[in-house]
């Protein structure tokens, strides 16, 4: 270690003062990579209540949360990926391949079918994370499936898009429970799961140690690899899953659209949510309504008669603006 | 341990280095050429006239072209250790620019893509140099900005700009000298000033240096690094942007849904290239070798009839998965 | 040349609260190669930082060439003539060697482009001076480290320096290439540039440098010819105590533990890692403290990581408990009772976004944990048991440990080594930069766990180790230059040790029962 960093050399522990006035702006900035994303969906959801006629329809907000489900679900799993400081491009390629399977293997029956498309999943993410932990960077790693991944759909799939007439998929896809459609349900209980094993799981606290301080959780002892691996296999997991409840509503396997670009969409939700890139935290809360508000402007835009490529401008300066806010934290 | 003592042995001799690290620098900067070779040699034997003949290789050149443009680009954008997601949306929305521009003539229909390309480049390369955000999200960012604007000028993909076929750049673009289509020697020519400028000027060199461990070395050594990073994004965000004039050229007309994933296909053919997607060490003339391996074998995919063009994706990811993990077992032994 | 390449004249330099730099002068001559030492945290890295632009003085100042100067920051300094070179090649590994030495200023042609031939041949013709013969085309970072520091050094000079800085070159070249580096300094001196060369090594001091400066807690203590001073002299100085022997027993704050004959349940063999340790061996036994002693740079933290298996080891061997370990990794180490907390809290300790809860029971997950769950019960117990028993303060066990004084840190790194009861504690400068309550808090703690039978391996400053080691084995140039047991154990000897030339060090190398 080379010698005499200030604080060291002083024996003392508060060595650097930061000048006041930058420590409240940066506290204010710390606010909003914290608390940004709640304060820009209420905004837009007060906004939508007053000028958009017909926003506040159970039917209108139904069809918001169906859309943004899928979306939800493959972030929750990037979210944890994004904790450990990597990130997995593969995560749409993964939902095809769900979608691709289920069709082949419905001839056992809705069930095995579904396990052999999640149990697929797991596969795509167990080499992502054994890449990962060989030590390939994850951007490439993953990369790597993200092309693989979607040519292996479409050759599995012969490169056709298949109707499936399954009620089961189909309410899997659209069905309700007590006026909640399924796909939100389902997002809710991995957002749920997710929030619960990050909190109570010694398998979440080793994930936020390899992301917050790898050096430290491999002095510590602990399993930084497998954490690695284990990681990627969920996001393949949720990924597939996912690719399943997509299926489900549209009624047929699409292994050329089915997740296209929806890693995209994932990084962004999360990014948005105010979880670092960095890793070493992860907001359950904040990437759900990362994907909520994204989703939502798309909506609004569309309402007003605007376009979509207006909704992808503003997304564009929203992600901008989120990770700015990042930046100033990491730097005090 | 070995390396150890041989370096204790003869401290400043050229022998310190060993036989094995020369051999895996050898194999990262040559090895796409070799497995190109190989894989065109078996396409020959295979296919015969039907690979090598004049039309398919034409075709081959053009597709190739368009990716050799934006994975140039991206080469100077990695080398300097960043990232640019954006490129493949820059493609699309110079394309449509380039079509819309073409109500001024040529002049237009090159200048006004370009100019904005031009100028997403130079945000991206304030916000990553600059600004010190991550080249990654910054570049996700330009990605749905870029395709935004593209589909806000095409009115969402219902208007389609046509080009005018007695314009100048149709006639070019469309145009053939001894056999070769006029887009491909122009992006040639676009790479070969490329290759000059990175292997031949300071800026080129201070590209690598500032890809070196986070440009931390070059700044030590009184290097301007934000400076010379906003420099390879504007140029990256350019080579797309012509790269969308030349396919705006040769289809006379701009589409906005154009170069979806060319940013990935890129970075591919850059990493297969031998490139470090670290920064700081690379070649062009691996990304050329990189574009061409990708191309060729979706092209001998695409002669077996009857494989679906699917398996050029499973081949193409496979690859680039085995490039790299053949670079980190390579690294690793290097580090032992 | 009576006048000075460059002068520091009282220079002081303040973080916060703390005095970095009190007063400090420093004369730099023409031809002359003045070292640069102390201990951790004595104030040079700071002292090179101000003489560069990095940091501006608060007091006193810079005289360069004559002129009084304030360089903007490195490069400025550069042009002025000072070019440092750094412990850790600040160079583009993956760049060429002649692109290394000339990035900057490459040679161009009139039409505006690189002269490449030109660059290849200055760049021979520049090494060839330094008897460095390579080809220059080559990747810096294929070459040995000794080529490399060279490179830095040529690029260094061929800039037309008055003064080079050379911080800690040599800590990581053989012998071999230390001796070249010696003979690059000698000509050097002939052009009449001024080195400052900051160095751990007493023996190229002696060797290399004419003048001598120590300084030790941000005061220069000592600054006169080499050919005046004496080893131990020098060494005392930079420890900071008085050469006249400090006996054991007047300070201590414990008794002697009861060792006794038991077996070692740690014994390390023969470690070796490159540029670091060359066959050091160590053994603890229950209840016993052993301390390393050493400079800085000596191997005794190397000697503490690669006991707990934190650095991958050219050769060597570690027992624990009698039993021969083939693999051997922390976590290894962990499960079979050896534990490390390490010297670098903040790079390799906390990890500053989890409560202080998480960060305490980090290691311990696996016994806190049922059927993949943390046991809220036996985590709280844990938790609230050691933050009690080392009197950590905080607000609550789910502060964020990021936000706590560095002496709170390292208690909670501490508790987390500790709550696995742990056979063998390694501690790697325990008490560097916390406040001195916490700082005695936790010596009291070690002497204490200690007489509970711990064994513990003790990384730490001369005075600490004197106080409260059974054992000491002094480390030199990563070789066990000796080994002092109770009563033999005081300030004179182990100093002694250390300041023995090689020659006359013929006690190391094995740890003798």
């Amino acid at each position: 270690m080379p010698a005499g960093s200030p604080a060291v050399a002083s024996g003392a522990v508060q060595a650097v003062s930061v000048p006041e006035g930058r420590t409240r702006v940066a506290g204010r900035v710390t606010w909003l990579s914290d608390y940004g994303v709640y304060l820009a969906l209420g905004l837009l959801l007060s906004f939508n209540l007053v000028f958009t006629p017909n926003f506040a329809t159970v039917a209108n907000l139904r069809l918001q949360l169906v859309q943004v489900a899928p979306v939800a679900i493959v972030a929750l799993g990037m979210a944890l990926v994004i904790g450990t400081g990597g990130i997995d491009l593969s995560v749409g390629s993964t939902m095809a391949i769900a979608a691709a399977l289920l069709p082949l293997y419905l001839g056992y029956g809705i069930w095995p079918a579904i396990a052999v498309a999640v149990f697929a999943g797991g596969a795509v993410g167990l080499v992502n994370g054994g890449l990962v932990a060989y030590g390939i960077q994850p951007i490439v790693a993953t990369l790597g499936l993200l092309v693989a991944g979607r040519g292996t759909a479409l050759v599995v799939a012969d490169g056709r898009l298949v109707e499936i007439f399954d009620p089961t998929l189909t309410a899997i896809g659209g069905g309700q429970v007590l006026g909640v459609p399924l796909p939100v349900l389902a997002a809710l209980t991995v957002a749920a799961a997710a929030g619960f094993v990050l909190r109570r799981a010694a398998f979440g606290r080793r994930l936020l140690a390899v992301g917050g301080n790898r050096p430290a959780a491999l002095l510590a002892g602990l399993p930084v690899r497998r954490t690695l691996v284990t990681v990627y296999v969920i996001s393949g997991v949720l990924a597939a899953m996912a690719g399943v409840l997509t299926t489900g509503r549209q009624g047929a396997s699409d292994p050329s659209f089915t997740g296209l670009l929806i890693e995209l969409s994932a990084i962004t939700a999360v990014v948005v949510g105010g979880t670092p890139l960095a890793g070493g935290r992860v907001r359950i809360l904040g990437t759900l309504m990362g994907a909520l508000l994204m989703q939502l402007i798309i909506a609004t835009v569309i309402q007003h008669d605007l376009h979509d490529s207006t909704a992808r401008m503003i997304q564009a300066a929203i992600i901008v603006a989120a990770v700015y806010a990042q930046r100033d934290r990491s730097g005090t | 341990m070995t390396t150890g003592q041989a370096e204790r042995a003869a401290p400043f001799s050229p022998a310190a280095g060993t036989g094995r690290t020369r051999l895996a620098s050898l194999a990262r900067r040559h090895g796409a050429a070799l497995v190109l070779a190989l894989v065109v040699l078996l396409g020959t034997l295979t296919f015969g006239s039907s690979f090598t003949g004049p039309g398919n290789l034409g075709a081959i050149a053009l597709d190739a072209s368009y990716l050799l443009l934006v994975a140039t680009g991206m080469t100077f954008v990695i080398l300097a250790g960043g990232i640019d997601l954006s490129v493949g949306s820059v493609l699309a929305l110079s394309g449509v620019l380039a079509a819309y521009g073409s109500r001024w003539g040529t002049a237009g229909a090159v200048l006004l893509p370009l100019a904005v390309c031009g100028l997403i480049g130079l945000v991206n390369g304030v916000l990553v140099g600059r600004a010190r955000l991550a080249p990654f999200v910054v570049t996700l960012a330009t990605l749905l900005f870029a395709r935004g604007l593209a589909f806000a000028v095409s009115q969402e993909g219902n208007r389609v700009y046509i080009i005018p076929a007695d314009l100048a750049l149709t006639r070019i673009g469309q145009a053939n000298v001894l056999g070769v289509g006029v887009p491909v020697l122009i992006a040639l020519t676009a790479f070969a000033a490329a290759g000059v400028v990175l292997n031949r000027t300071r800026f080129g060199l201070r590209v690598f240096a500032a890809g070196n461990g986070d440009g931390h070395a070059a700044e030590l050594m009184g290097l301007p690094v934000a400076r010379i990073r906003v420099r390879v994004y504007v140029l990256s965000s350019l080579l797309a942007g012509l790269a969308g004039v030349l396919i705006a050229a040769q289809t006379a007309s701009g589409l906005p849904t154009l170069g979806e994933g060319r940013e990935l296909e890129a970075i591919a053919a850059v990493v297969i290239g031998g490139t470090l997607l670290t920064g700081g060490a690379g070649t062009l003339g691996g990304t050329l070798a990189g574009v061409l391996l990708l191309k060729v074998i979706q092209n001998l995919i695409n002669q077996v009839g009857t494989l679906s063009s699917a398996y050029q994706q499973v081949v193409s990811g496979t690859f680039l998965v085995l490039v790299v993990l053949v670079q980190a077992a390579l690294a690793r032994r290097r580090r032992q | 040349m009576n006048e000075p390449v460059c002068e520091a004249h009282a220079i002081s330099k303040r973080f916060g609260g703390t005095l970095a730099l009190d007063h400090v002068s420093l004369r730099l001559d023409a031809g002359e190669a003045h070292a640069l030492v102390g201990e951790n945290g004595a104030g040079k890295s700071t002292l090179i930082k101000v003489l560069t632009g990095v940091h501006r003085p608060d007091g006193g100042a810079v005289r360069h060439l004559g002129r009084p100067v304030s360089f903007s920051g490195p490069a400025d300094a550069q042009d002025a003539g000072i070019s440092t070179i750094y412990q850790e090649v600040e160079l583009a590994p993956l760049l060429s060697v002649a692109d290394n030495l000339f990035l900057g200023r490459e040679p161009i042609t009139r039409l505006g482009l690189l002269d490449r031939s030109r660059l290849r041949r200055e760049a021979t013709e520049v090494l060839a001076r330094y008897g460095v013969a390579v080809d220059v085309r080559r990747p810096l970072g294929e070459l040995g480290l000794g080529i490399r520091q060279m490179v830095a050094i040529a690029r260094a000079v061929s800039a037309r320096a008055r003064l080079v800085i050379m911080d800690e070159a040599t800590s990581s070249l053989a012998p071999r290439e230390v001796d070249r580096l010696a003979e690059v300094i000698e000509v050097l001196r002939e052009q009449g540039i001024a080195i400052l060369y900051v160095t751990h090594k007493l023996d190229e001091v002696f060797r290399v440098c004419q003048r001598v400066s120590v300084l030790r807690d941000g005061r220069l203590v000592r600054t006169g010819p080499v050919r005046e001073t004496s080893r131990i002299g020098l060494v005392a100085a930079m420890l900071g105590r008085p050469v006249a022997e400090v006996r054991r027993g007047v300070t201590s704050f414990g008794e002697a533990h009861e060792v006794g004959r038991a077996a070692p349940v740690l014994r390390a063999e023969s470690l070796v890692r490159e540029h670091a340790l060359h066959g050091v061996s160590v053994e603890v036994r229950p209840g016993e403290v052993v301390g390393l002693a050493g400079l800085l740079g000596s191997g005794r933290s190397e000697t503490a990581r690669a006991v707990f298996g934190a650095d991958p080891l050219d050769a060597g061997s570690v027992e624990v408990a009698g039993r021969a370990r083939r693999r051997w990794n922390p976590a290894i180490a962990i499960r079979s009772g050896v534990c490390m907390v390490p010297e670098d809290r903040k790079a390799e300790g906390v990890v500053p976004g989890l409560s202080v809860r998480d960060n305490i029971t980090l290691a311990a997950l696996p016994r806190l944990t049922r059927g993949g769950l943390v046991s809220r019960r036996a985590r709280d117990r844990v938790v609230d048991a050691f933050i009690r028993r080392l009197r950590i303060k905080v607000s609550s066990p789910d502060q964020k440990v990021g936000e706590l004084s560095g002496g709170n840190q390292q208690k909670v790194l501490l508790a987390r080594m500790l709550c696995l009861h742990p056979a063998v504690l390694i501690l790697d400068e325990p008490t560097r930069g916390i406040d001195i309550g916490a700082k005695a808090e936790i010596q009291a703690l070690i002497d204490e766990l200690a007489q509970e039978g711990l064994g513990v391996l003790l990384v730490a400053e001369l005075e600490e180790i004197v106080e409260g080691a059974d054992t000491v084995v002094v480390l030199r140039d990563g070789t066990a230059a000796g080994v002092l047991r109770g009563a033999e154990i005081g300030e004179r000897p182990i100093m002694e040790l250390i300041a023995a030339a090689d020659s006359d060090g013929a006690a190391g190398g094995r740890f003798d029962d």
